[in-house]
């Protein structure tokens, strides 16, 4: 399990989804969520396998109910895929790797 | 679709890794057999690594925790406990399994190739627990994730200040519609009935709460909404009447069924998909398939008694294994069928 990822805030997102040029894979998460747990390694392991080409934003929101709400997050996990700065594939709920891959797959 | 063949047959392979799954894990571990458990794939329903009770709060029932405890910490705890020991656990989902022939063979998705990874097991424990049901009604799947939910501790936050609704009478319904007063405004909990199936002391904290109001006798025959939940419609099963209820959120616990497809054919289930096992003990109709869990429990369903029937079908795996090994030896040993099973 890698801890490579960026801390996305209502602050910073704007800018650091703009900047990137690599796609970013954003997992809408929070502590409580138990599902959210279960998914965070499988996330990891996806943006390590695809090498530099993906990164991987994590938006605590509780902290973060902005961005949240900006994005209609009624649910959590929710992973929305960002490439050059804009949402591309939408995946509600904790998913297995090969489900994740399948609808990952076509944009990265 | 690429399978492969995981080399070498196992002494035990459990499926399934709730309460149930998870104490044959820790004492087949500890009795040095290595299980391999097919613990599930993430998922935001009870069919999970951990099951039901990663979607639950407080757990206030499981003997040893005075103040409760988180039902996800609950798991953690068991989880690590079976890696203690030893068991092996992976992250897959089963997709069939063959109890033909010993060694049985049981097939898990194979997240790198797509396809699926065959394992193989003298003994076998199935603990694949139940799904919860869902209404099976118009706008339900569509609006799943927005809206609609499966887990109240994961999206109760996003209904602060909402109305909504739960759907069910049973324990899980009025837990979730307490949980849920946290953060709504009110929570309707519709019933087709005109009493509670919950046990007394959930009752008497729904009807105390005054967040939340009771709509009886009704069922749900459709979520509206375009892109998020704007209401229900209703149906009063004893006047006939077709109300529309004002909500943007709904929780369905209309209660589980055991998740028992994968044995269709293969073992004895009774007319609830419960798997039948031999009274008292954790043995199925097969010699060497042991059930455990809720998958074959319609009637006590708690995590402890879960806990209790997981460590009943490892000692039952345990000494079937035993008296194998003893009947390879010696002939004239142990007989192989169910019926001459001993505890």
């Amino acid at each position: 399990m890698t801890n490579d990822h960026v801390t996305l805030t209502d602050e910073t997102f704007d800018e650091a989804i703009g900047a990137s040029s690599e796609a970013v894979l954003v997992d809408f998460w929070a502590e409580w969520c138990g599902p959210c747990k279960m998914v965070a390694p499988v996330l990891d392991e996806i943006v390590e396998e695809q090498g530099g080409k993906l990164k991987l934003g994590k938006i605590n929101i509780d902290d973060n109910m902005e961005l949240a709400r900006r994005f209609d997050v009624m649910s959590i996990p929710t992973m929305i895929l960002f490439k050059d700065g804009e949402p591309k594939v939408r995946i509600v709920g904790a998913k297995g790797k090969g489900q994740l891959l399948q609808e990952l797959h076509p944009h990265l | 679709m690429a399978e492969g063949r995981n080399d070498g047959v196992r002494d035990v392979i459990i499926v399934g890794s709730g309460p149930a799954g998870l104490t044959a894990a820790i004492y087949t571990g500890r009795a040095t057999l290595a299980p391999l458990v097919i613990e599930g794939e993430p998922s935001s329903t009870s069919d999970q690594p951990g099951g039901q009770l990663m979607l639950t709060t407080e757990v206030e029932n499981f003997p040893g925790f005075v103040d409760g405890i988180m039902g996800p910490e609950l798991m953690g705890g068991m989880r690590a406990q079976a890696l203690r020991f030893g068991a092996e656990l992976l992250t897959a989902r089963a997709t069939r399994v063959d109890l033909s022939e010993r060694p049985f063979g049981v097939w898990a998705t194979d997240p790198m190739t797509g396809g699926e990874v065959e394992h193989r097991a003298r003994a076998l424990i199935i603990s694949t627990g139940a799904r919860s049901l869902m209404l099976g009604v118009e706008g339900e799947r569509e609006l799943l994730g927005y809206g609609v939910s499966t887990c109240a501790t994961c999206d109760g936050f996003f209904f602060r200040g909402h109305d909504i609704a739960v759907v069910g009478g049973g324990d899980s319904a009025l837990e979730e519609a307490i949980f849920l007063t946290k953060f709504a405004k009110t929570v309707t909990v519709i019933h087709r009935r005109s009493e509670l199936r919950a046990s007394k002391i959930m009752q008497e904290r729904a009807l105390a709460n005054p967040k939340i109001r009771f709509v009886w006798d009704s069922v749900v025959t459709a979520v509206r909404g375009a892109s998020k939940v704007e209401g229900v419609d209703l149906r009063n099963l004893l006047t006939g009447e077709e109300p529309q209820l004002a909500v943007t959120g709904l929780f369905v616990a209309i209660g589980h069924a055991p998740t028992s497809d994968l044995f269709k054919g293969q073992l004895d289930l009774d007319d609830g998909g419960y798997i039948v096992t031999l009274g008292g003990t954790s043995a199925t109709n097969v010699p060497g398939v042991f059930a455990c869990g809720d998958v074959q429990d319609h009637v006590y369903r708690q995590a402890v008694t879960a806990a209790g029937s997981g460590c009943m079908a490892a000692i039952d795996a345990e000494r079937w294994l035993e008296a194998q090994a003893h009947h390879h030896q010696s002939p004239g040993g142990m007989p192989e069928d169910a019926a001459t099973f001993t505890r």
